[in-house]
């Protein structure tokens, strides 16, 4: 067993709003410079949608992530000698189209503009050229088009839904979606790390941050091509690769990242975990149904005496062992085993995790008029015993977040409700009900859990939602080195802007 | 001093020079500029028109240069059978033909493309200007002096050891034609100018890649030793 460490978020999908907050925090942060305009290391995506950029999850076309060939696991992208023959031009790369030409608007036409018959206009420019432009796409083009049959209809995870599914989700009066905010996944096996031909990207030992090591990276952007969730970008300006960095600077000092912190529907948690490096490989390589169980499996109980005492051998430190014991993370995706791998079948063991959403149910006709498909009798358990009713196909939550294995989906929804139910019954009718504690149970909660999940779902603050380690960043200077040396450099030394070079 | 004393003489040293330190300076001082710059993200049609020509080409060509420079007794050996002779030539000039189609398609395309043009420096011109007279000097001379795989041994090779081994011959192009002369000098340049700009992705032979382990973890301290 090799103990390590990770930081990992949650997201409670249920609670996200659409709002875009994270992402504009992030951008007023990190992307908000000439060459990464484009980029959004934090997105929220519409669901069902395309998704930014357009369709990634389509391996056939970016051949991101990795494949079982005859058992062993390989990049989808290539192998390592096509890598060095396709460096000078990258077919899978995603070009400018995929994602959306930067866009910005000419105001200053407002107030130069010579005097005409007509009010001057603002006009839309292209942030690279500088020329005027016809904008065309943008990002979140697709916001809140659940049904749209340009974007929706072509959303990958719709491909194996039987057809009249797939209609039904297209009419007005059954329109479903729900948000997808993405982050980069800070993945335990990254394709991006074994694409680099140079070696340029590495995850962090202490908490598991993937970073570019810019002074390393030589434009081969094979990262790009290889991250199945395209999440590393390329900076047409400094020619170098960037990618979100889970505000690592923010985390060692105590601070959530920028997109975590300021999210308005509080939908976020993030925490340490434990997880065993030993089992990687393999976790990684087992058949499509068995990967969420393998995934379970590499995380480590944080309590289990053995598991304490091998990451002491690993030189974990007590804060860091008591912090993961505190974790919400650990809670959401071990203890009650509710938060799921954005696309577990990429085999890049992601440690993002999702709660997946409930939705509403499905509207029938009755006389040429819609109503609810609800039953008369019980209002509590319209879906708790017809998950098939809900507006979001099942399959469909399956081809996200369980390698399209539909019994992990229902038995985590099925836990939602039976909380949901339980809580009603207790906070409305003042009283829990036998039905409900039998709900409860089949669901496979205990009473004590489904308060404790209550509780972190609507009530956590925000200590209980960010639990953070000291990162003990002043104990990195290496001792032979002499302190003073190192004083010297910290603010004090010659700083080199990233500029791009000739 | 004569013209040819400068042309071949000072001037490949100061290239060298050139090469060698601010290359070094580069490399150790300012690493966030070495890069490849590659512009595919905003044009990739012509991109692969050019680039893929181009750099298939260059690079066998270099490679074939490497060996008359290095070993010129393996060419000189393969060459003693006249149809390996013609192959060689034969390969080598299409292969020149090749780079030449790319170089040629890069050009074009930085000077037209805008999203490209938005990313080019004056030092991006003077590259693929440099490069282009190259390529069109040196696919000339194979048309025009035949069977050069045979003398560059006998003109290159020893001219090239001279200077590296710091007693300069440069009578020995003195009676080349000019066109010739123009190669070498246009080569000299190009070395002066691999620093100062994008072409410093040369040296960034991304070889290891091929024995490397996939996955890459570091610690900001040792884990172990600080226990
Ligand atoms: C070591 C092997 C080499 C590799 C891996 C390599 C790789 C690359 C890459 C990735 C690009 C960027 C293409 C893009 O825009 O996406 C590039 C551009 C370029 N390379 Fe190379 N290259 C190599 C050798 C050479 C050599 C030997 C030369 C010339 C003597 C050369 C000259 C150029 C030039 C002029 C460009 C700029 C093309 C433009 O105008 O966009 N390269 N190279
Ligand atoms: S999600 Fe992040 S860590 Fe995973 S492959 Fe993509 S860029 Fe790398
Ligand atoms: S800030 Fe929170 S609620 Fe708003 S879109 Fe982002 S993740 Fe969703």
């Amino acid at each position: 067993m090799d103990v390590r460490t990770h930081m990992s978020m949650i997201f409670h999908l249920d609670k996200c709003i659409g709002c875009h907050t994270c992402s504009v925090a992030c951008k007023n942060l990190w992307t908000d410079r000439k060459g990464a305009e484009y980029m959004w290391w934090n997105n929220v995506e519409t669901r069902p949608g395309t998704g930014f950029p357009t369709q990634w999850e389509n391996q056939e076309h970016f051949r991101g992530g990795w494949e079982r060939k005859k058992g062993k696991l390989d990049l989808k992208l290539h192998t390592r000698l096509e890598g060095i023959f396709k460096l000078f031009y990258n077919p899978s790369l995603p070009g400018l189209r995929d994602y959306y030409e930067p866009f910005t608007f000419d105001y200053q036409n407002l107030f130069n503009s010579p005097k005409k018959d007509v009010q001057p206009i603002a006009e839309p420019i292209s942030m690279i050229t500088g020329d005027p432009i016809d904008i065309e796409t943008g990002p979140n083009w697709d916001d809140d088009l659940g049904g749209s049959n340009i974007y929706a209809k072509n959303d990958v995870n719709l491909e194996d839904l039987p057809q009249e599914v797939r209609e039904q989700m297209n009419e007005l009066e059954r329109l479903v979606f729900n948000y997808l905010p993405r982050i980069c996944n800070h993945c335990l096996n990254p394709a991006c790390v074994a694409a680099c031909p140079s070696g340029a990207i590495y995850k962090r030992d202490e908490d598991g941050v993937v970073l570019v090591n810019e002074n390393d990276c030589r434009a081969w952007r094979m990262c790009v091509a290889a991250c199945p969730y395209k999440k590393v970008y390329y900076n047409w300006n400094t020619g170098k690769s960037e990618k979100c960095i889970l505000c690592f600077p923010r985390m060692e000092t105590g601070q959530a990242p920028a997109c975590a912190h300021s999210c308005v529907g509080r939908i976020r948690y993030m925490g340490v975990l434990l997880y065993d490096a030993d089992q990687i490989p393999t976790a990684a390589n087992v058949p499509d149904d068995e990967l969420i169980a393998a995934h379970r499996e590499m995380i480590l109980d944080p309590f289990d005496p053995k598991v304490i005492a091998a990451a002491k051998e690993n030189g974990i430190g007590d804060d860091w062992i008591e912090s993961a014991q505190n974790s919400p993370a650990y809670k959401f995706v071990k203890e009650w085993e509710i938060a799921l791998p954005l696309h577990p079948e990429f085999r890049t063991m992601v440690m993002m995790y999702y709660i997946p959403p409930l939705s509403p149910v499905v509207s029938v006709t009755e006389k040429s008029l819609f109503r609810l498909d609800l039953m008369q009798e019980d209002y509590d358990f319209e879906l708790f015993d017809r998950l098939d009713a809900a507006r979001l196909p099942i399959k469909y939550l399956a081809n996200l977040f369980s390698a399209g294995d539909e019994g992990t989906i229902r038995t985590v929804l099925r836990k939602l409700l039976a909380v949901r139910i339980y809580m009603r019954r207790k906070t409305v009718h003042g009283k829990v009900d036998s039905v409900s504690r039998k709900t409860l149970a089949e669901a496979g909660l205990t009473e004590e859990q489904a308060i404790d999940m209550y509780k972190m779902t609507t009530l956590p603050t925000m200590e209980e939602r960010f639990v953070f380690p000291n990162y003990h960043r002043e104990m990195s200077i290496k001792a032979i080195l002499d302190p003073l040396t190192h004083k010297g450099e910290v603010g004090l030394g010659y700083i080199q802007q990233p500029k791009r070079g000739e | 001093m004569d013209w040819n004393q400068f042309l071949f003489v000072v001037f490949p040293y100061i290239s060298l020079t050139l090469f060698i330190a601010v290359t070094i300076y580069r490399v150790v001082y300012r690493p966030f500029t070495v890069s490849s710059l590659s512009s595919q993200l905003l044009e990739r049609k012509q991109l692969y028109w050019g680039s893929i020509p181009f750099h298939h080409g260059v690079l066998w060509i270099l490679l074939f240069h490497l060996v008359a420079l290095l070993t010129p007794k393996v060419l000189l050996l393969w060459n003693a059978v006249p149809l390996r002779l013609y192959l060689l030539e034969i390969s080598g000039f299409i292969l020149g033909l090749w780079a030449l189609v790319g170089v040629v398609f890069l050009f074009w395309r930085r000077l037209t493309v805008p999203y490209v043009k938005a990313v080019t420096t004056r030092i991006d011109i003077l590259v693929l200007l440099l490069t282009l007279i190259s390529m069109l000097t040196g696919v000339l001379t194979a048309s025009l002096y035949r069977f050069g795989s045979v003398w560059f041994t006998g003109v290159f090779t020893p001219y090239l050891w001279s200077i590296l081994t710091l007693q300069p011959c440069p009578e020995l192009v003195a009676p080349l034609p000019w066109l010739i002369q123009l190669h070498v000098f246009n080569n000299f340049a190009l070395l002066a100018l691999l620093p100062f700009s994008r072409l410093i992705h040369i040296l960034s032979w991304p070889l290891d890649y091929l024995i490397r382990p996939w996955q890459i973890v570091i610690g900001m301290r040792d884990r172990k030793a600080t226990k």
